[in-house]
């Protein structure tokens, strides 16, 4: 039988220790974020799909979250005030159906998910594209959110 | 599919004894679909935010190898404000049996979404043998 013949799927959580050290130091970061009110971030991870990864620069909030098997129109994307919403459906396409399945670990399904940022945007500088996978937005940050060089004299 | 589901966040699993690795950082199990029809098997792996030019299949003494190197894809002056899930490599064998054709291999890229072809060895394919009367 074939399905004998596969092996080394994940055994346990066991993580590299290192790996551990930087996420913890992350959730610590999150908290004493949280607690003092730094940088208007008072929200700790949801676990609605899609997980989102947040960065900013200068100029621009960029949100990126992993989509495998979905196009970029498979995804609906909305900007009002500060939030951003997306919407889409993932479908895993249907396989011969005498198939017989080992393994089905990738999952198809409907999401929503509106996502605030910390500061205020600016609608019409929104671009959003996807490569191999991973969904990118960029929006623009409005002037009163940029941050300012104030020159001490 | 006739009704379809809400999709529900899946934290990525980590490998759990990585091979020795050549660079550090974090390295995934893709999450995979393995399904045998009479001709063939296949193997669909998610392993998104890989280039099509970083993905390496080796197929060694039977053993397969599917790994998928990413590029850092951030630019170099973001900086994190919310960071849901890792990004890392992904890494996963498989043991083939014998009754694959290891010559037809076949492996397809598109949208983040590796797709092995594994095509049955002719001995292994089953065969409907008829039987006429004398």
């Amino acid at each position: 039988m074939m399905t004998r013949s596969l092996f080394n799927f994940p055994v346990g959580n066991w993580r590299h220790p290192f790996a551990e050290m930087d996420r913890l130091s992350r959730r610590m970061d999150w908290l004493t974020n949280a607690m003092l009110g730094n940088r208007g971030l008072h929200w700790f991870p949801a676990r609605v799909f899609p997980a989102v990864n947040i960065t900013e620069d200068k100029e621009r909030y960029y949100i990126r979250a992993e989509l495998p098997g979905m196009k970029a129109e498979d995804v609906e994307l909305q900007v009002t005030g500060r939030n951003l919403s997306i919407t889409g459906e993932r479908r895993i396409q249907p396989e011969d159906e005498n198939a017989r399945y080992y393994r089905r670990e990738r999952e198809g399904g409907k999401f929503s998910r509106v996502i605030g940022l910390p500061g205020d945007i600016d609608a019409d500088r929104v671009e959003a594209g996807m490569t191999s996978g991973v969904l990118t937005v960029a929006i623009g940050k409005s002037e009163a959110s940029k941050p300012k060089q104030i020159t001490v004299h | 599919m006739a009704e379809s589901k809400e999709l529900q966040v899946k934290e990525k699993q980590e490998v759990a004894a990585p091979a020795e690795m050549t660079r550090s950082g974090l390295v995934f199990t893709p999450s995979v679909d393995i399904f045998e029809t009479e001709q063939e098997m296949t193997l669909m792996a998610d392993m998104p935010g890989v280039a099509t030019e970083d993905i390496k299949i080796d197929l060694e003494d039977s053993v397969l190898t599917v790994s998928g190197e990413i590029k850092p894809w951030e630019g170099s002056k973001e900086s994190d404000v919310l960071v849901e899930f890792d990004v890392g490599n992904y890494f996963r064998q498989f043991t083939l049996s014998d009754a694959i054709d290891q010559s037809r291999i076949d492996a397809k890229f598109e949208d983040g979404v590796l797709r092995l072809t594994l095509p049955k060895a002719e001995k292994a394919v089953p065969r409907q043998i008829s039987v006429t009367a004398a």
